[in-house]
């Protein structure tokens, strides 16, 4: 019978103590800035690695292969 | 750079879907959610005409403003993103927005709606570039590839065009040229005007005494 209680009272201890294992969400909330995690340009990425005239170069090259009258003439 | 824009040519869309697809296909949209659609005015009439429709990254975008969470962020690229880590699925923003582009998918129990997903600009999310939680959330990020928009790069007839809006623009126009003059007319780019606010004259007009409305037909003066 007391081992019983005793594991009854340690189940409603861990019960009790299961919520502050939970990370918070958002850890600063400022009313109306974003409050989500950070975003990294996209010159940052590996085929870049920082170089954001060689991203815009590559863009714009791109760009350009959306225009058929430069393409076909 | 300017910013990230779609144009989309109501004269030459021909209703393929091949937006669509390539964007579904590319990031594994979930079944139920567009991220693009093509929308058909006076479908089966002559003269009708298809429009490419998804996030329009706008300027001032109504979603952002609405957001009780705080959820979007706007890139240095004008690209509209969101945290769907913040995201509580309250729809608020698929009623503010103009161009319904905001999708839920209804995957749970009794119809609830899950996170908001929408078009990205093909440029992920804030998550590691590349990284797969950021494809199981918001898909490939082809901008950090030095790509545009799968939807814009593969449409066949490139009615839909992506990019920086300078560029675009100045493919648009090189266009609407050409269709001049061959004696077709042309209007200004579908969206546009909601989207990035109408065209700003190059000298702000001074202000004059407003003009007297002309008289109803049939009325005395």
């Amino acid at each position: 019978m007391t081992r019983a209680m005793t594991i009854a009272v340690a189940a409603c201890l861990m019960l009790a103590v299961a919520a502050c294992s939970e990370r918070p969400q958002v850890v600063q909330y400022k009313q109306g800035t974003y409050s989500g995690k950070p975003d990294t340009p996209p010159y940052q990425s590996a085929p870049y690695n920082g170089d954001k005239a060689a991203w815009e170069r590559a863009m714009a090259t791109r760009a350009q292969a959306q225009n058929e009258y430069k393409r076909t003439n | 750079m300017a910013r990230m824009k779609f144009l989309c040519d109501a004269e030459r869309c021909i209703e393929c879907n091949g937006c669509v697809t390539a964007c579904k296909q590319e990031h594994d949209v979930p079944w139920g959610v567009n991220r693009r659609r093509v929308v058909t005015i006076n479908d089966g009439v002559p003269g009708e005409r298809s429009i490419s429709v998804a996030c329009m990254h706008c300027s001032d975008a109504p979603c952002m403003a609405v957001c009780p969470v705080d959820c979007f962020y706007r890139t240095e690229e004008g690209v509209v993103l969101h945290d769907k880590d913040l995201c509580i699925g309250c729809g608020y923003c698929f009623y503010a927005c103009p161009f319904g582009a905001p999708q839920f998918p209804q995957t749970g129990a009794f119809g609830v709606r899950g996170k908001m997903d929408k078009c990205t600009f093909c440029a992920g999310g804030p998550e590691p570039d590349g990284s797969p939680q950021e494809f199981a959330k918001y898909g490939r990020n082809r901008l950090s590839e030095g790509k545009l928009p799968a939807c814009a790069e593969m449409c066949s007839t490139k009615a839909l065009l992506g990019g920086d809006g300078d560029v675009i623009s100045e493919i648009y126009r090189n266009r609407v040229t050409m269709r001049a003059a061959r004696g077709s007319i042309s209007g200004p780019p579908w969206g546009w005007d909601s989207a990035y606010g109408g065209p700003q004259p190059a000298s702000a007009p001074t202000p004059g005494p407003a003009p007297a409305p002309a008289p109803a037909p049939g009325s005395k003066s």
